[in-house]
């Protein structure tokens, strides 16, 4: 094994792409407790702290966010920049593990190991985020629905390695919340929600809805939010979204649940989530 | 080859003392400590990042040593258990800790101990929520953990007093 520190993105790329037995270091919380278990011996670890203007959150002339990929889950939780619906990435920052690990983990390691019971995943799916990935031609932006291919799967190719998380812009008025279930605090969800949400004259203006831990990748469905628009949150639309995703499920039965169960938690999340939601809509934004 | 296993040159200051140091391109923090420096007070739990007993810290901030590759650390500064004394004296929080029974098989005391130091040094007063907080991801399987709190939380009685 080699221990590499290059200083560029480019330069990190190359090594990638010459070997692909090389994996990038970036917090560690998720490699080295890999290796740890002997599930994976890198023939190098690229450590990517040398390489400039990776880590950081930017606030972008557009309204925009940019979390850099270094960016570790401690800043991105106390962030309080982010505006609207960016507000869902913080929200789930804030419930990853525990204090040490959101002092090691990035969020650039997270949704690279695209572990879909993991928070990120989840939650810059329901942020409509763009994957900001490099390699040795240039950058390239994948929306975050077509970055999750499949359980630990990506569509990263070889030599390439993720830059940032672009969010884009938000209205103000958007509210959220990022509603999670495990076993255990700090442990990964057996079932997560992020749902961001704004209502107008008391009904819905804009809905995005994501769930975690309930299949290959994080999922939405699109037809549903888009029918949701001009409704009431009420009971029947609640139940309707909640059907709609459960129809998109394919969850696995392991240590933190059964299938059978996950599929009882999804509707019942979603309700959660976006009663949640709503009332963290401050008061007198649902004027008008 | 020697590049397979080259060995890499760091510089890292441990409890406050530099030192210039070689180690494995794979090897960890905890290893570091443990094997090379002698300081056996951040244990081996998990070696996943989920027991807490090898939390240290690192440029203040806790991490879990079993999950930081120490050529990763090249000019950082580590804090352990055996660097919390204050001169020949046990600090505060290690008194409190003594004071108020809260070691019991004493496994998860070095992780707790760097992990309310941390606490204590940015939040001198905080409230059993708070202590809770910081102290979470470290399990006490002796299930101590209210002792703990007592201490921690006594800290900021005694120098209030």
């Amino acid at each position: 094994m080699r221990f590499v520190e290059p200083e560029s993105l480019e330069e990190a790329a190359a090594i990638l792409a010459a070997d692909p037995e090389a994996r990038c270091l970036a917090g560690g919380a998720t490699l080295v407790a890999m290796m740890n278990a002997e599930l994976v011996e890198p023939s190098q670890l690229v450590s990517l702290r040398r390489v400039n203007g990776l880590s950081g959150i930017r606030r972008l002339d557009d309204g925009g966010a940019e979390i850099g990929a270094m960016t570790r889950h401690a800043e991105v939780a106390a962030f309080d920049g982010f505006l609207g619906q960016q507000k869902i990435v913080s929200a789930a920052a804030q419930r990853i593990g525990h204090p040490a690990i959101r002092n090691m983990g990035t969020i650039g390691g997270s949704i690279c190991h695209a572990d879909p019971s993991a928070d990120y995943p989840t939650a810059i799916l329901a942020a409509d985020a763009t994957v900001i990935a490099a390699s040795a031609e240039g950058r390239r932006e994948i929306p975050a629905g077509a970055f999750f291919l499949d359980w630990f799967e990506t569509a990263l190719q070889p030599g390439e390695l993720v830059a940032a998380v672009r969010l884009p812009p938000s209205e103000a008025r958007m509210a959220v919340h990022y509603e999670k279930f495990t076993r255990a605090d700090g442990d990964f969800a057996t079932v997560s929600v992020a749902a961001t949400l704004r209502l107008k004259g008391g009904v819905i203006e804009r809905l995005t809805l994501a769930v975690g831990g309930a299949g290959e990748t994080p999922l939405r469905a699109p037809e549903a939010e888009a029918a949701a628009q001009g409704r009431p949150l009420d009971t029947t639309l609640i139940g309707e979204l909640g059907e709609a995703l459960s129809a998109l499920c394919n969850p696995i039965d392991d240590l933190r649940g059964s299938a059978e169960y996950r599929l009882k938690l999804v509707p019942r999340l979603i309700a959660r989530a976006l009663h949640a939601a709503e009332s963290n809509i401050e008061s007198g934004a649902d004027a008008a | 080859m020697s590049g397979l296993h080259a060995k890499h040159a760091i510089q890292v200051t441990v409890n406050g003392k530099a030192r210039e140091l070689s180690v494995e391109p794979g090897e960890t923090l905890l290893s570091l400590l443990r094997e090379q420096l002698d300081l056996t007070g951040a244990k081996r739990g998990c070696n996943q990042g989920l027991c807490g007993a090898c939390t240290v810290l690192l440029d203040g901030k806790p991490v879990r040593s079993c999950l930081t590759i120490a050529a990763n650390c090249g000019g950082a500064e580590v804090e352990t258990a055996e660097g919390l004394l204050e001169g020949n004296r046990l600090s505060a929080l290690q008194q409190a800790l003594v004071a108020r029974g809260a070691v019991q098989c004493g496994y998860c005391t070095p992780g707790m101990a760097v992990a309310l130091t941390a606490l204590l040094r940015a939040n001198p007063i905080p409230s059993r929520k708070e202590v809770r907080e910081a102290i979470s991801g470290h399990l006490c399987r002796c299930s101590g953990y209210t002792k703990i709190v007592d201490a921690a939380v006594s800290v900021a009685e005694t120098e209030q007093a």
